[in-house]
């Protein structure tokens, strides 16, 4: 035999029809096993990349953002940085600023904005005159009582209000939220 | 060597991949519309060299990203220039790669048998357009993040999958740690290696194929060398060429190197006379950024963007952009009707055209709004303040670069001044910021409060009841300006000498920081002048205490007037009996009231006295 080099595999084969059942067989084997040697790494591959889907962010706490006595009753908008606790990933971080938010008192009501565009997620301005709302993106613009006031704005709906309480005579709390964005409803961002 | 090389040979076969690779002949002979696709393989390849030794210095985390680029930027020898080639070569791969896609288009080189390989190339431009919008968010400055939000934003409107994408892409409902970790790991890893493979089938094919269409007899030339790659020993040798066909090497190897060396040139050219890639400031969700648009070749979907109002999103974002696409994909069918290539030109055409009236229009509108222009001119210097903060005392400090923009009086100051104070008061006639205000001011002018010209001023009987001082004010009737209006103004010459005395006294109860050297030098005038103060001639003390001496305490006390003590305790309350007591006019009790938090009273005293670091001077860091 050993002066025989190994016969190829056509002359190994048996009976009639057997050639190709064995290759058959030996092909569904062959990916058999590739695919049950990469399950393993596949699988805890996906798991990973789809790891931050399972990661609901809890319900959005009430944060202390400002006193009453910062926002004259005038109905101009102002703007206040929301700082929080927040876990990012492997770090938590007290006190960081998460976003903003815009405070809008009159003599009789008190409104919480969310500074992001509903459109594409920008960070819409006041106008220099103090007037409305602008987006610098795509120049979505919204009164003071964050509705769009330009049938041309891209942006989908009104601006994001967010819930306000008044504790201790004076302090403002605002339920401070990020909703999905390019959408006609209101969806939290979760 | 030689016996070496001839085991080597004999163990790989390399010579004959060698020669296969550079005796390729090339019909019609070498040609300088060829080196396209070389000047393309060059940029690529220069992108990987460099992208790799930028990996070997960057941190891809939310706290460290953006203070990793500062150090390449600033700090390590050549980093500027490293990051700028990889940063304007990305700019030439586009447009190389948008040209020879252009030029497959006019010569028609999409057709038959050539689809493959035109397909490949419009994989390799979304993937190049990857690589791009991936890259602009790693140095985590505002605006590769406020810009990479729209984009993330854009990927959430795809139908049904679009939150959960968003959010895989993202890392999380926020953007943070891991949305710079994948970011990353796409633009590093992913990306180029799907490009490497994409090259790969594309010089492949291309080789299979031969140059070209267009010359009469090149489907038999392909033919031929097909069969030449199958003999295998000889290649293409064994075939000599034409009379007017040349070789790779060296004819049209020379071009393309001097195609390549023109194009490192050009970017060189852009490196040097910008100064390298920009780095904004740090990013900051808290912090809006006017200025956010995104590199120049996205410009013209930023800009289409505008034109679909509520609901039609989807529709300017995906679906035409997807349309166009597989319109572009089709190409190649669509070439094999009569009008075929007519129509896939003019397609071609119309898409370059509309795509560059977009981007003209987007950067037109962008330069005629003043508040986009404001913004970027703001963006430019907050991120040159940011770099020097990060250059001061050694290195930054673990907290990041932010911390250290969030705790500057220079920075944070104006915008104070503009949110909270700019509703009575103006600063060197605007808000702060820079911004002219609407209309004349209730409360006094504060640029460079308690120096000598803005006491000048005060006590110029022309002045006082201006808007600049108190001319909103219900003082602009009381005691201060009357004095100033009618004694004042008849002051002798002597009494006027004392006057500029005491105005010099007063103002270095302040120790201001930029009127130092003044106060220095005029040491003994500000004795005479302190003396004068509580003196019958100027009788400040009449009205106001100054070391304890006073006759009815009406104004506010002079005793460390425009300190930082005295500066923080007036905003922090105005209405104490040592300021204004019940006769304040409007000032609100900032501290008290909790309208101002102690650290932003800080902020804006020390942006008033101007007392913040500067990377000129010799003291330590930031305060
Ligand atoms: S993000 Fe505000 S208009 Fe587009």
């Amino acid at each position: 035999m050993s002066s025989h080099p190994p016969r190829p595999p056509e002359e190994q084969s048996a009976g009639p029809g057997g050639h190709a059942r064995r290759g058959f067989l030996a092909g569904a084997g062959a990916i058999a096993a590739a695919g049950l040697a990469l399950l393993a790494p596949v699988w805890s591959g996906l798991r990973v990349v789809f790891d931050p889907l399972r990661r609901a962010s809890s319900d959005p706490a009430l944060v202390p953002v400002a006193r009453l006595a910062a926002i004259p009753a005038d109905g101009v908008p102002r703007k206040f940085r929301v700082t929080a606790d927040r876990i990012d990933a492997w770090n938590t971080q007290r006190n960081m600023p998460v976003g903003a938010v815009y405070l809008r008192r009159t003599e009789d009501s008190l409104q919480a904005f969310n500074v992001i565009c509903p459109h594409a997620g920008c960070f819409v301005n006041l106008a220099a005159d103090r007037s409305r709302f602008v987006c610098p993106c795509h120049k979505s613009s919204f009164d003071l009582e964050g509705t769009v006031d330009d049938p041309a704005s891209p942006s989908p709906r009104d601006m994001d209000t967010l819930d306000v309480e008044i504790r201790d005579g004076d302090q403002i709390w605002v339920r401070f939220q990020n909703f999905l964005p390019g959408r006609a409803d209101k969806t939290p961002v979760a | 060597m030689k016996s070496l090389l001839g085991w080597l040979d004999h163990r790989t076969g390399y010579r004959d991949l060698l020669r296969k690779a550079l005796v390729e002949s090339i019909p019609g002979g070498a040609k300088w519309r060829y080196v396209w696709g070389s000047a393309l393989t060059f940029a690529i390849a220069v992108q990987f060299v460099t992208g790799i030794i930028l990996w070997a210095a960057y941190s891809p985390n939310a706290q460290g990203a953006w203070e990793s680029v500062y150090y390449i930027e600033n700090v390590m020898a050549g980093g500027w220039m490293l990051r700028g080639i990889h940063h304007y070569m990305a700019h030439a791969t586009m447009i190389l790669l948008v040209l020879h896609l252009m030029q497959v288009v006019v010569a028609g080189a999409y057709k038959a048998p050539r689809e493959v390989n035109f397909w490949f190339g419009i994989v390799l431009l979304h993937i190049v357009l990857g690589l791009s919008l991936t890259g602009y968010l790693l140095p985590w400055d505002q605006k590769g993040y406020w810009a990479t939000k729209v984009a993330t934003s854009i990927a959430s409107i795809t139908p049904v999958v679009g939150p959960a994408l968003q959010k895989v892409l993202v890392g999380g409902a926020d953007y943070g740690h891991l949305t710079l970790t994948r970011f990353f790991a796409l633009h590093a890893g992913v990306l180029p290696g799907a490009l490497i493979a994409l090259i790969a089938g594309h010089v492949y094919l291309f080789r299979r194929h031969g140059v070209t269409a267009g010359q009469p007899r090149e489907t038999e030339h392909a033919t031929q060398s097909e069969g030449a790659e199958e003999d295998g020993q000889d290649g293409p040798a064994s075939h000599p060429p034409r009379p007017r066909d040349g070789w790779f090497w060296p004819d049209q190897a020379l071009r393309d190197a001097v195609a390549c060396l023109a194009v490192m040139a050009a970017v060189l050219y852009l490196v040097i006379r910008t100064g390298g890639a920009p780095l904004g400031a740090p990013a900051d969700a808290a912090e809006p950024y006017a200025a956010a648009r995104p590199e120049w070749y996205f410009m013209f979907l930023f800009q289409w963007l505008k034109y679909f109002p509520a609901g039609t999103e989807v529709i300017g974002a995906i679906v035409i952009p997807g349309l166009v696409v597989t319109l572009i994909t089709l190409m190649p069918f669509a070439g094999r009707w009569r009008l075929g290539h007519r129509f896939n030109l003019g397609l071609t055409g119309g898409v370059l055209s509309g795509v560059a009236l977009l981007t003209w229009l987007a950067y037109a509108q962008d330069r005629a709004d003043p508040d986009f222009v404001f913004a970027q001119t703001h963006a430019e210097a907050e991120a040159e303040r940011a770099v020097e903060l990060a250059g001061a005392g050694g290195g930054i400090p673990a907290s990041g670069a932010l911390a250290l923009l969030r705790s500057d009086p220079f920075t944070q100051g104006p915008r104070l001044f503009a949110e909270r104070c700019a509703s009575c008061h103006t600063y060197d006639g605007h808000d702060g910021m820079g911004r002219p205000l609407p209309e004349p001011q209730t409360a006094a002018e504060l640029k460079r409060f308690a120096s000598r010209e803005w006491l000048e001023g005060l006590l110029d009987p022309e002045r006082v009841a201006t808007s600049e001082y108190f001319g909103g004010t219900e003082f602009a009737r009381g005691r201060m300006v009357r004095m100033v209006q009618s004694r004042v103004a008849g002051f002798t010459h002597e009494e006027q000498a004392d006057l500029a005395q005491v105005i010099k006294a007063v103002s270095a109860q302040a120790a201001l920081p930029y009127q130092a050297e003044a106060d220095e030098a005029d040491r003994a005038e500000i004795l005479e002048g302190t003396a004068l103060i509580s003196s019958a001639s100027v009788g400040c003390t009449e009205c106001h205490e100054f070391q304890d001496v006073v006759e009815r305490p009406l104004g506010p006390t002079l005793t460390g007037f425009g300190s930082e003590e005295w500066l923080t305790a007036f905003i922090r309350d105005a209405s104490h009996p040592r300021f204004y007591g019940d006769r304040n006019d409007r000032m609100p009790a900032f501290g008290p009231e909790e309208i101002l938090s102690d650290e932003e009273i800080r902020l804006l005293v020390a942006w008033l006295r101007e007392d913040w670091y500067r990377s000129g001077e010799e003291e330590g860091g930031p305060r």
